[in-house]
């Protein structure tokens, strides 16, 4: 069954002040941190490719807030949002994307590989739709273990096209598995928009496809998602299995960075400006007297040090070495 | 005590022996029990070849149907093995693999190295290959030295019902990714298996018949086509040394190169097609590590370079058979400069 | 070894050297067509698969006609030569050779009965063991560390036949716990828990008392018997005991422990035997086999720490058996091959036993010279009641 956006923006009557902080905070770090690897890479400093998730923080930090030790998420190659919001630590994914050896790979996976299984952070992943047939897996180790853990697997509307996908929402309906899937439909596939690659209307339409539920949400709007994502969430736990969640939104920087974007409109001056996440959250909270300005003001300039922090020591660290080449094919060989 | 059951059996029961002594071990694949949803009786199959009969009733909730989704399923084991399942996934044949590769060769194998040594990901997977059966070109397949390529995963091919139980015993309990490759037509093979379990590790390559002339390296089923040539060449004088792989990830190369230094001479009888087969990694790695030793150049018996037909006269010719390695080792032997 | 029907013409067969032996070559004729033939002249070497031997004379007469030529593959109970005394004519030799190639290329062979394997439940554990013969004398074999019932292949079936061919005795030889086919858990590894499981064992298979004969940690399995249920025990034959003198080779039992590969382990294995050629690929195969067994690892760590004193890394004998043996009035003897680099001979005598030194045998001298060990075991036990 496919349902409209939530109407305006929920307070969240359920978050503390505490809690609205930590939301802010995750979106803040997140931005911060995708503002900052974009003006870095245009430096030349940074190697390989990078696949920025500005924009779409409120998804991550909306879904993630209801996870915890027992949960798990895959994520894709956009996926620094994901690993902040389910926890892993700033400075060593951002010397990871700087290929050091205090990277939380040591070096040795990048941008898109970005991993840390002791947070039940699955990694970012080089292949679209590469996350969904994984997520069965720790949702059924989830379930076999039986003390209430989800997999939530994120992925975008390319991914939404992918086979693995599909497969992956079939089998867990079939399977009866505790796992949230979220399609983060940020508009385009690369180049090609979700509008023409994807046949239904909305990816949320599949849901019923695969005899689950399926929830459209103004993926801008932290409170809708926080609302949306605590149903599935609580639906999976409670044993009453898959849901599909469609994200709509739009990210604020190319495919990778150097992506010229000719193919894009004029849609991401419009969302910074009218639709933006942290805009709108900050909107919502000192408005309602929930959070004042200055908290909120102290947030950023604490995350803004963390990243300066970060961007300096992944600079200043080492790169691994050829002693580092060889290991860790295998644990034993 | 050591009894006499078929390849098939000794698969069957090192599945339960583990599944027994470890929770963790869950077992996935296509009608590994047959039935599901269906009017009729589970585990009505207990897999397409019976291999997996009888473990769905014996633990309950551990032994899962699927759908036809290989890559959803066999990404699923990948997944669970990072999350505290040993999971074994059954892909039916090996020539599937191309619905589900991905998940194998660029999740599973690469989490370890990727995640800078932080993942481990125990996960097994069980697949049939090979020709004999009639099959056809898509059923047919000896695809493991595609498997043998990739950093991050073990290839495993056992000969004999003894090396299946021990093999696949170790394939579970080892942390890394393993393709377990069982050759559909040694299902009914019978051999001397102990009723205990017990382990065979992989790297070490089973010397069947030792002779002094010629070194025969084969894997898989080819194991039994060469020492059927070693017989015959034995009543000429010619004494082969028959070498069984076992495992082609990771390779007992030690064993291989004194083999060949002490013999001089090289077969390779690889039942995969000759391009980039297992055959050509051996040949490479005698002429480049025992070189001085060769007498003479180094034989390869293998399929020929097409798919795999489907008529019995023309399957009949595609399998390497023991004239043909008799045929090599005759060419080897009598070789002159 | 087996009377014909011709009144006194005698056949040599193919011994069965082990349980799983199915087949054997005669690698050299240590006699010669005409020759006289007395019991316990050495006749043949022959090798299996697995291990070589000399194969004895149990016959007197004339070595009449050799039938199976050097390099060719026997079954086992096939005929290999003709005895006969010097009158018996050239004819009738003929006509037993002519059936005996007929029976060899018909592949007509059939074994004899050779020693049939069961196992018992005792005390919790599966004790597996191969037996022969029927008679009240019994004679249970104890092998030691990391070894099983089938190093007694070449004394099970001349022992039950008895020093007259006569039988009257049954013979049996046991896997201890952790070893061969019997259960692997050795609870803490200590001589007690061995000891109880071969009386539990001798309990199952209603044996009341019994000659016990223990090879190295064996030999302190059956002295413990012995001093816990003299009852149970009519007399032991020690060979080559461990716990009967301080040295030992502790690098050796460590090893092979934790020998993991054929490689490893063909140097350790070589060390048993003063002639290395005894160890066969096939040997190899078989201890490997068995070492990957689940429980054998942990098995055979607790019983190295049983072994030697300070545990796992000691580098002497903890156990000492000679002293608390002295006072027995049970009939006691001890063999030892003078070459043995794993538990050297600890002197001329062990208590106040005499050590029969078998020359140019190494550990496993029960092995390396049968013969000897078995006329040993002969003399302690006495011939069976009745024959």
């Amino acid at each position: 069954m496919t349902q409209a956006p939530p109407a305006g923006s929920r307070l969240g009557s359920e978050l503390d002040a505490e809690e609205l902080l930590t939301a802010y905070r995750q979106m803040r770090t997140i931005r911060t941190f995708e503002d900052r690897v974009h003006d870095e890479f245009a430096t030349g400093d940074i190697p390989g490719f990078v696949h920025l998730y500005a924009g779409e923080e409120a998804s991550a930090v909306g879904v993630c807030m209801h996870l915890d030790d027992r949960d798990t998420i895959a994520s894709t190659h956009r996926g620094h949002g994901h690993c902040i919001a389910k926890g892993v630590d700033v400075k060593e994914m951002m010397a990871e994307i700087y290929g050091r050896a205090t990277g939380s790979c040591r070096g040795k996976g990048g941008s898109m590989h970005i991993a840390d299984l002791s947070k039940g952070m699955l990694g970012a992943n080089g292949i679209v739709g590469g996350g969904p047939p994984l997520i069965c897996g720790t949702a059924l180790a989830a379930k076999m273990a039986g003390r209430g853990g989800v997999g939530v697997a994120f992925f975008g509307d390319g991914a939404s096209n992918q086979g693995t996908t599909l497969e992956a929402l079939n089998l867990a309906a079939v399977w009866h598995l505790p796992a949230v899937f979220v399609a983060e439909n940020n508009g385009y596939a690369e180049t090609t928009s979700s509008t023409w690659s994807v046949a239904s209307d909305n990816i949320a339409d599949r849901a019923a496809a695969f005899g689950m539920p399926g929830v459209i949400v103004d993926g801008f709007d932290f409170f809708a998602v926080h609302e949306a994502a605590g149903e599935a969430v609580a639906r999976a736990r409670d044993g009453g299995g898959p849901t599909l969640i469609e994200m709509k939104f739009t990210r604020y920087y190319g495919h990778f960075e150097g992506d010229q974007q000719k193919y894009r409109g004029d849609e991401v001056n419009q969302a910074r400006q009218t639709l933006d996440c942290l805009l709108r959250f900050r909107a919502t909270v000192t408005d309602s007297g929930r959070l004042t300005p200055a908290q909120l003001d102290q947030v950023d300039t604490e995350v803004h040090r963390l990243i300066d922090d970060a961007v300096a020591e992944a600079k200043a660290a080492p790169k691994p070495t050829v002693a580092d080449l060889l290991t860790d094919v295998y644990i034993t060989y | 005590m050591a009894r006499t059951i078929t390849y098939r059996e000794a698969i069957n029961e090192a599945l339960a022996q583990e599944m027994a002594r470890d929770p963790r071990v869950v077992v996935m694949g296509e009608d590994n029990a047959g039935g599901e949803g269906s009017p009729g009786e589970m585990d009505a199959w207990g897999g397409v070849l019976g291999v997996t009969k009888g473990l769905y009733h014996q633990f309950p909730g551990r032994v899962l149907d699927t759908p036809i989704s290989e890559s959803a399923f066999v990404g699923a084991a990948v997944g669970a093995a990072t999350s505290g399942l040993r999971p074994v996934a059954e892909l039916m044949f090996i020539d599937f693999m191309g619905v589900c590769f991905d998940q194998i060769f660029n999740q599973a194998a690469k989490f370890r190295y990727m995640f800078g040594g932080k993942a481990v990901t125990p996960v097994v997977v069980r697949t049939m290959y090979g020709a004999g059966l009639r099959a056809a070109a898509q059923h047919s397949q000896c695809l493991y030295p595609i498997f043998t390529h990739i950093p991050g995963l073990k290839v495993v091919l056992p000969a004999t019902p003894y090396d299946a139980k021990g093999l696949l015993i170790s394939a579970i309990r080892d942390d890394d990714p393993v393709i377990f490759c069982e050759h559909k037509a040694l299902y009914d093979l019978a051999g001397e298996v102990p009723e205990e379990s017990y382990t065979v590790p992989f790297g070490e390559a089973d010397v069947v018949r030792e002779g002094g002339d010629v070194t025969v390296v084969a894997m898989g089923r080819m194991v039994h086509v060469a020492s059927e040539a070693a017989q015959t060449l034995a009543s000429s004088g010619i004494g082969c040394e028959v070498i069984d792989l076992r495992t082609t990830s990771p390779l007992d190369e030690d064993t291989v190169l004194e083999s060949v230094e002490k013999t001089g001479r090289l077969v390779v009888v690889d039942e995969a097609t000759p391009r980039c087969n297992i055959a050509t990694d051996i040949s490479a790695l005698a002429a480049q590590k025992a070189f001085g030793s060769l007498r003479a150049p180094i034989e390869m018996v293998t399929a020929p370079h097409t798919p795999v037909p489907f008529a019995d006269a023309l399957e009949d010719l595609y399998i390497p058979d023991a004239q043909r390695v008799v045929n090599a080792v005759k060419s080897v032997t009598g070789w002159q400069r | 070894m087996s009377g014909s029907e011709g009144s006194a013409i005698q056949t040599v067969t193919m011994p069965k050297w082990g349980l799983s032996m199915k087949s054997g070559k005669v690698v050299a004729w240590l006699v010669e067509e005409g020759e006289e033939i007395t019991p316990g002249m050495d006749l043949a070497d022959i090798e299996t698969e697995k291990i070589a031997g000399t194969l004895e004379s149990a016959q007197e007469g004339v070595l009449r006609r050799i039938i199976a030529r050097t390099g060719t593959d026997v079954p086992v109970s096939g005929v290999i030569a003709v005895v006969a005394p010097a009158g018996v004519p050239e004819a009738d030799i003929d006509a037993v050779v002519a059936k005996a190639q007929q029976d060899l290329a018909a592949g007509l062979v059939e074994e004899q009965a050779g020693p049939t394997q069961a196992s018992v439940q005792a005390g919790g554990r599966t004790i597996c063991y191969a037996t022969l013969g029927e008679g009240d004398q019994v004679i249970v074999l104890v092998h030691g560390y990391g070894g099983d019932k089938n190093s007694w292949l070449f004394l099970i079936e001349p022992l039950a036949a008895g020093p007259g061919g006569e039988g009257g005795r049954r013979v049996y030889a046991l896997d201890l716990p952790g070893h061969g086919e019997s259960s692997k858990d050795v609870g803490d590894g200590s001589l007690d828990v061995l000891a109880g499981a071969v009386l539990d064992a001798l309990d199952a298979l209603g044996i009341d008392a019994a000659h016990l004969v223990g090879h190295s940690l064996g030999g302190a399995v059956v002295s413990t018997i012995a001093l816990r249920a003299p009852s149970r025990v009519r007399s032991l034959t020690l060979v080559a005991p461990v716990g009967f003198g301080t040295d030992i080779d502790a690098d050796y039992l460590r090893g092979f422990a934790d020998a993991g590969s054929r490689r490893e382990l063909r140097p350790l294995l070589a060390r048993l035997f003063a002639d290395e050629e005894q160890v066969t690929r096939q040997l190899i195969d078989d201890v490997l086999k068995y070492k990957r067994l689940d429980g054998v690892d942990a098995a055979l760590h607790a019983l190295v720490a049983t072994v030697l004193i300070d545990g796992w890394a000691g580098s002497q004998q903890a156990i000492d058996i000679a002293g608390r043996l002295a006072g027995t009035d049970l009939p006691v003897a001890v063999v030892w091959g003078s070459a043995d680099r794993i538990v050297p001979v600890p002197g001329t005598t062990v208590g106040r036993w005499l050590v029969h030194l078998v020359e140019g045998s190494g550990h496993m001298v029960h092995m390396e010279s049968p013969h000897a060990v078995r006329d040993v075991i002969e003399e302690v036990v006495g011939p069976p009641a009745g024959s």
